[in-house]
Parts: C-alpha cells; sequence; structure tokens
C-alpha cells in the first residue's frame, strides 16, 4: 500500500505539474488525463472500488475526451499554452496555500479510527452501501440527487443553446 | 500511510491546480486546472470517509455530487469558450476584455 501510495501520489503530481507546465497544450490535456488515472489509483488505495470506477468513466471517459475535443476545435495548439503576467503571484499564491494547508493538516489533531491505512479494516465493496446510502428514506440523499439530475439536464440544454449556429 | 500524507497529496495537487488556473492565457488550459483542484477536493473527501471515526461513507457520496457538478461545469465552460471563439477568434484571456473600458 505504501509503495502503490507513492508511485500514484508521484504520478499524480508530476503530471499535474506537465498539465500546467507544458507549453503544448495537447501533451498537457494527455496529462491530465494521466493524472486523473493516477486519480482513480489513489481512491483504490482508500477502498473506493466504485468511486474509482466512477472516475475512470466519467473523469477520463467523458471530461477529459471533452477537454481534448476542445483544445482541437480552438486550433491554439499551434500557440501553445503561454503564462500571462501573473506567473510569480500565482506561483507564490500557490506555494502559501500550500504550506498554509500542510500547516493545518500536520497541527490538526484528526480523530482517525487508526493513525496508518493498515490497521484500519479492511476496505469493504462500497457500491451497494453507496446506494443504500443515496437512495434510503432515512438520511438519504434523495433530493440533492434529483436536484444534481436537474442540473445536469440544464447544462446540458444551456451547453447547446451557447453553442447553437445563429440563424 | 496515514491520513496526514493523502491530505498533503491532495493539498500539492490544489496548489498546482491554482496556480495553473492564475498563471494560464489558454481558456481550456484554465478549465483543466480547476478541473484538477475538483480532483484534489475529492481525494481530500474520501481520505476523510475512509479514516475519520463515523464517516459512513458521506466522504464518498460528497464525492459523486463534486463529479456531477463538474461534469456539468464542464459542458457549460466548453460551450462558452467554443462560441466565445467563434465570436472573438482566439481563447488567449489576455485578449478578452470586453469589459474593459
Amino acid at each position: 500500500m505504501t509503495i502503490s501510495f507513492f508511485v500514484l501520489g508521484a504520478a499524480v503530481l508530476l503530471s499535474a505539474l506537465a498539465v500546467v507546465l507544458l507549453r503544448n497544450v495537447f501533451r498537457a490535456g494527455l496529462s491530465l488525463l494521466l493524472c486523473f488515472f493516477g486519480v482513480a489509483g489513489i481512491y483504490i488505495t482508500l477502498g473506493a472500488d466504485f468511486l474509482a470506477g466512477v472516475q475512470v468513466l466519467i473523469y477520463v471517459g467523458a471530461i477529459g475526451i471533452l477537454l481534448l475535443l476542445a483544445l482541437m476545435l480552438t486550433r491554439e495548439a499551434a500557440r501553445g499554452s503561454p503564462e500571462g503576467r501573473l506567473v510569480v503571484p500565482a506561483a507564490v499564491l500557490g506555494g502559501l496555500v500550500l504550506v498554509v494547508l500542510g500547516f493545518a493538516v500536520w497541527r490538526t489533531p484528526w480523530k482517525v479510527v487508526a493513525p496508518a491505512l493498515a490497521d484500519l479494516p479492511s476496505p469493504q465493496p462500497t457500491t451497494e452501501a453507496l446506494g443504500l446510502g443515496l437512495f434510503s428514506l432515512e438520511g438519504g440523499f434523495v433530493l440533492p440527487f434529483e436536484i444534481a439530475s436537474v442540473l445536469l439536464l440544464a447544462a446540458i440544454i444551456g451547453a447547446i443553446v451557447l453553442v447553437m449556429e445563429r440563424k | 500511510m496515514g491520513l496526514g500524507h493523502y491530505l498533503l497529496l491532495s493539498s500539492a495537487l490544489f496548489a498546482i491546480g491554482l496556480y495553473g488556473a492564475l498563471a494560464k492565457r489558454n481558456a481550456v488550459v484554465v478549465l483543466m486546472c480547476i478541473e484538477l483542484m475538483l480532483n484534489a477536493a475529492n481525494i481530500a473527501l474520501v481520505a476523510f470517509s475512509r479514516f475519520l471515526v463515523g464517516a459512513a461513507l458521506t466522504g464518498q457520496m460528497f464525492a459523486i455530487f463534486v463529479m456531477t457538478v463538474a461534469a456539468a461545469e464542464v459542458a457549460v465552460g466548453l460551450a462558452l469558450i467554443i462560441s466565445l471563439y467563434r465570436a472573438r477568434g482566439t481563447v488567449d484571456l489576455g485578449k478578452i476584455d470586453l469589459l474593459k473600458w
């Protein structure tokens, strides 16, 4: 588990760095796909099997491909992905956020079940538990689920309206 | 391998995404960096749901909702970018200054 976490974590961080540092936007998009795969692996190390599958389906299969298509449609690949005038402030702010979050993570006394992954109870299949949790009447998430459906419908209709050819 | 390791990974990914979203000039790349930040939040949520007392998979459900909203957001965002590209011929955020007076 430790080895897989470090390999996957390094893959996630390196591919994320490639997304923001590569000049070639298409290569940046492909590294983004690699990063999404790495995050799916991280979910597996956390025992979230269903979420890992959903991550690959939705992020790699839908969102990633949509982003690559948009890169191809906007023909900016030749001009690359230049940095704006905010590079230094953005880097400073990113570093600051990382330092502050790291400090907060380090200083917070988390009420964990066990301090290490190896001492936790072994992960159970989550699909059934997630389904029951989402749709149960007591403390379920039925209303948020329906609202999410309406949101997706509105987003699809809005996207279609936005890209319609003006007659 | 504790909770802190996962939260640090999540923080680092968030910081990288934040840098890219602020520093990049290509609108599609900025959208990609926003996706990186959402993934970072998801890693933190799933880690909390695994490690904390009485989590009962709530973190994973939140992650599912985050993914749903992310999918909707990308669809609308790319539609906006493509219609902007049709109108102005560029997705360079330095050149999109309709609101500058």
